[in-house]
């Protein structure tokens, strides 16, 4: 990085920074000092050292950024449609937004995970969760590409998710609203809420060699509200904790009546235990009804299934494999230090810190050291469980994560700052504002074995006056720190889509290389597949007509299409013959209220278009691929239904006839 | 500090495949475009009749390899033939008649296989982007890939 720094641009750079300082010396500007462009800075060209992957919120989907430079690298749908690469408007993905309720367009995208084994992040796959209508997905990280999303019974508001075990055995899926279970009749006054909801956790499996996810079995739990949850490593390998909020079982008004308590759980699961009761043929068989959608990349294809059943325990029938821990106040981050050995709550409306010990949670489960039971579950006593409480962390607190020297970092979003904390003295060392109000933060490894110490990023709730104004609508604003020193240092601000909540970073060694450049056009086996203009053709069947189109800079095969009718059902299977990297292909037909198509090198995807008029309709390719790239278009003849215009297609030879064109 | 030497090594690399950006070629580009050099006149280093590749010397028999131009036509169809007429006639890209001996299978073969940097550096094929304007698409053959097309270019050439 020296080398950079005899960067004229960074001169610049610092220049203008030390005079934003010295006009406005009590702005956040203040906050930052000298070397802060040359931290951030990637020369054109180069690349980042991290990728950082971070939850679209609202949006639905994933954005992929670079750090340090922050630079926007890819928006990867995933719960949501998204005009820019045809998810979920082609009818090859249309299947991977469906659910029990029918196709969804557009969900609320909160936290991420980043497949691992032996508790490092092995950078196959990243987990996302759909927080209103519940579903988990998987990323494939050698598409950046969506490629499964599985469905969750029996629960309201996927919040919990999706955190994974440290071999990726399991991706966990807590409600957050508590409801009555899917096989019982719903229709209950809302207040029976004590007597007829529950909570549900869900452990769905992970294939280790494919990554096909199922719901290996569910949890039936006291209704409360589950927030987050990590698993337990190293030391507490085998174990599950989940933060649990309103634990006083209300169903209205619960800004109030769900903040009485002065102290709510974190909720310790048994999961090898569990995993051992369902081998052994435990639990209970529940009808239910939930999707399973897979994206077949040979096929480019994905197929919904629905599925009718799961395997449910009540864990207060199975004594030991459930533990209430009281923690301060409606705790949210539920988070556990490389070792494995401290679970850190942090109460978003409590004024400490409490760290939890896995050993004396253990032992005070030996001794039964329990101050009473919680819906048939024992509660272990707070001070039996607890290693000690950070005092006066700020306001707040929301969200811990660890780095490579023993230490924590959490988030305080009442009083705007992140704290950072030595977690075996639990002192505090250093803090740091943020601009504005965090919600979670982000060390690259900082929720797994083996965490970094170079960057943290907050990711803030509220934004004001960070960037120019663009109305009442703002990008939320994400913070970069250097944390490789004793001082955090702020050294760069850069918005994000949608709001960001959880976050995931990993060295861009581990994922770089594995990165796909095309799909293999001997590979594809989508049943409308043209493998070369040979295989161009049209064919009608019935009212269908099914055109297998080929793309290559830059003519579309056919390009002449005659003999299409009204009422008829047009279906483009566009292959994009090309066979390197950074060569997508669009397709766009005017009046096509099914949206367009990006076609990847070596993909087939597949527009469907209903025409409505009679006449001639041009179509051509949406993305810029070489310098005839305007001639890349063609025409489809609609003629009415009852016309006896044969059926036809050419590209080069419909030319006319030498004795219509005009003389001069 | 290794690993950042490693990454801007890569980095290198990758930009150089972009085309255009080393002094080398663009020397090399001017060179070919605006006094029309003939082939054996431009850098020792390169030679115009092999072309840069890795492939360096093609063994071809008197008689076609019917099998190999089988293989070969499989693989024009789907990666080639969206672009070249078997016959004189330019589509996207030149018609194919006559180009076994307009070419050595060496310069073809590396063409096929390595095109980006041959549009960069070779004039012949410089020549043939003034035309057609569109850079040859890399289709990721395999070698095999390569010498069948070759074979299958002789075939349409009129070898028996």
């Amino acid at each position: 990085m020296k080398i950079i720094k005899s960067n004229a641009v960074f001169i610049i750079a610092i220049v203008s920074l030390l005079n934003f300082n010295a006009c406005k010396p009590k702005n956040a500007g203040s906050a930052v000092s000298g070397d802060a462009a040359a931290k951030s800075y990637v020369a054109p060209g180069k690349y980042d050292e991290y990728y950082n992957f971070v939850s679209g919120g609202f949006s639905g989907q994933m954005s992929v950024y670079g750090l340090p430079s922050g630079r926007l690298l890819k928006v990867v749908p995933i719960f949501s449609v998204n005009p820019e690469n045809g998810w979920g408007y082609s009818e090859e993905t249309k299947p991977m937004l469906n659910t029990s309720h029918g196709f969804i367009p557009w969900d609320d995208q909160h936290h991420l995970d980043l497949s691992q084994t032996n508790g490092e992040i092995d950078g196959r796959w990243i987990f996302a969760n759909a927080n209103n209508t519940p579903r988990v997905a998987r990323v494939d990280l050698s598409t950046f590409h969506t490629a499964e999303i599985i469905e969750l019974p029996n629960s309201a508001g996927n919040h919990s998710s999706p955190f994974i075990t440290e071999n990726t055995e399991y991706v966990v899926a807590g409600t957050r609203f508590s409801v009555p279970p899917d096989d019982m009749n719903g229709d209950v006054p809302i207040n029976t809420y004590k007597e007829n909801f529950k909570g549900t956790i869900s452990f769905i499996s992970v294939d280790k060699t494919n990554g096909n996810m199922d719901i290996a079995f569910q949890l039936q739990c006291p209704a409360v509200n589950f927030d987050l949850s990590h698993a337990g490593k190293g030391v507490s390998s085998g174990w599950f904790f989940f933060s649990c909020y309103n634990t006083e079982q209300a169903n209205t008004l619960l800004e109030v009546n769900a903040s009485k308590r002065d102290k709510d759980f974190i909720m310790a699961i048994n999961w090898k235990q569990a995993a051992e009761l369902i081998k052994a043929g435990k639990g209970r068989k529940q009808a239910v009804k939930y999707a399973s959608n897979r994206y077949d990349e040979k096929k480019h294809t994905a197929t919904s299934t629905i599925k009718t059943e799961v395997t449910v325990i009540d864990v207060k029938d199975f004594p030991g494999l459930v533990y209430f821990i009281p923690c301060p106040k409606s705790p949210h981050g539920c988070d556990v230090n490389p070792t494995g050995e401290y679970i850190v709550g942090s109460g978003k409306l409590a004024a400490l810190i409490p760290v939890f010990s896995f050993d004396k949670i253990q032992k005070a489960i030996a001794a039964k050291a329990f101050e009473g039971e919680y819906e048939g579950i024992p509660v272990i006593k707070y001070e039996a469980a607890l290693y000690g409480e950070v005092k006066k962390p700020g306001l707040g607190p929301l969200h811990t994560e660890f780095d490579d020297k023993g230490n924590a970092y959490t988030t305080m979003f009442v009083s705007s700052e992140v704290v950072k904390w030595n977690v075996k003295d639990l002192k505090v060392l250093d803090r740091v504002p943020t601009y504005y109000s965090p919600g979670h933060l982000m060390v690259p490894g900082g929720d797994t074995k083996k965490p970094t110490g170079k960057y943290l990023v907050a990711y803030n709730k509220i934004t004001k006056d960070r960037f120019l104004p663009t109305g009442p609508e703002l990008a939320q604003s994400a913070q970069l720190f250097d944390i490789s020193g004793d001082k955090m240092q702020l050294i760069l601000d850069y918005p994000t889509i949608g709001e960001p909540h959880y976050a995931q970073g990993v060295l861009a060694s581990v994922i770089r290389d594995k990165s796909v450049k095309f799909f293999k056009i001997e590979n594809n086996s989508h049943p409308y597949v043209s493998k070369g203009e040979g295989g161009a053709k049209v064919v009608r069947e019935g009212n269908k007509v099914h055109v297998y189109m080929t793309a290559i800079r830059s003519h579309l095969t056919p390009d002449n299409i005659e003999g299409i009718k009204l009422g008829d059902e047009v279906y483009f299977h566009v292959t994009n013959i090309e066979q390197d990297w950074d060569v997508p292909h669009g397709f766009a037909i005017k009046g096509a209220a099914t949206g367009e198509l990006l076609i990847m090198p070596g993909e087939t995807t597949t527009l469907k278009w209903v025409p409505d008029r009679v006449g001639i309709v041009p179509f051509y390719c949406t993305d810029f691929c070489s310098a005839l790239h305007q001639e890349m278009s063609g025409y489809a003849r609609v003629s009415p239904a009852l016309s006896n215009v044969p059926l036809s297609f050419s590209t080069g030879t419909n030319q006319p006839k030498a004795d219509s064109i005009p003389v001069k | 500090m290794k690993k950042l030497l490693i990454l801007s090594l890569i980095v290198a690399v990758i930009a150089s495949c972009g085309g255009g950006n080393s002094d080398y070629a663009d020397k090399n580009d001017n060179k070919a475009i605006n006094t029309g050099v003939p082939p054996d006149a431009v850098a020792p280093a390169y030679d115009p009749n092999r072309g840069e590749g890795k492939f360096k010397n093609v063994e071809v028999g008197n008689t076609l390899n019917t099998a190999m131009a089988t293989g070969g036509e499989k693989v024009y169809s789907v990666k080639c033939s969206g672009c070249h007429k078997l016959t004189d006639e330019k589509l996207v890209g030149p018609g194919w008649t006559g180009v076994s001996s307009r070419h050595k299978p060496e310069w073809i073969m590396n063409f096929i296989t390595n095109t980006d940097e041959m549009i960069t550096k070779d004039p012949k094929a410089q020549a043939q982007l003034e035309i057609c304007l569109v850079r040859m698409p890399n289709q990721n053959l395999s070698d095999d890939d390569a010498r069948n097309l070759y074979e299958f270019m002789r075939k349409n050439d009129g070898v028996k």
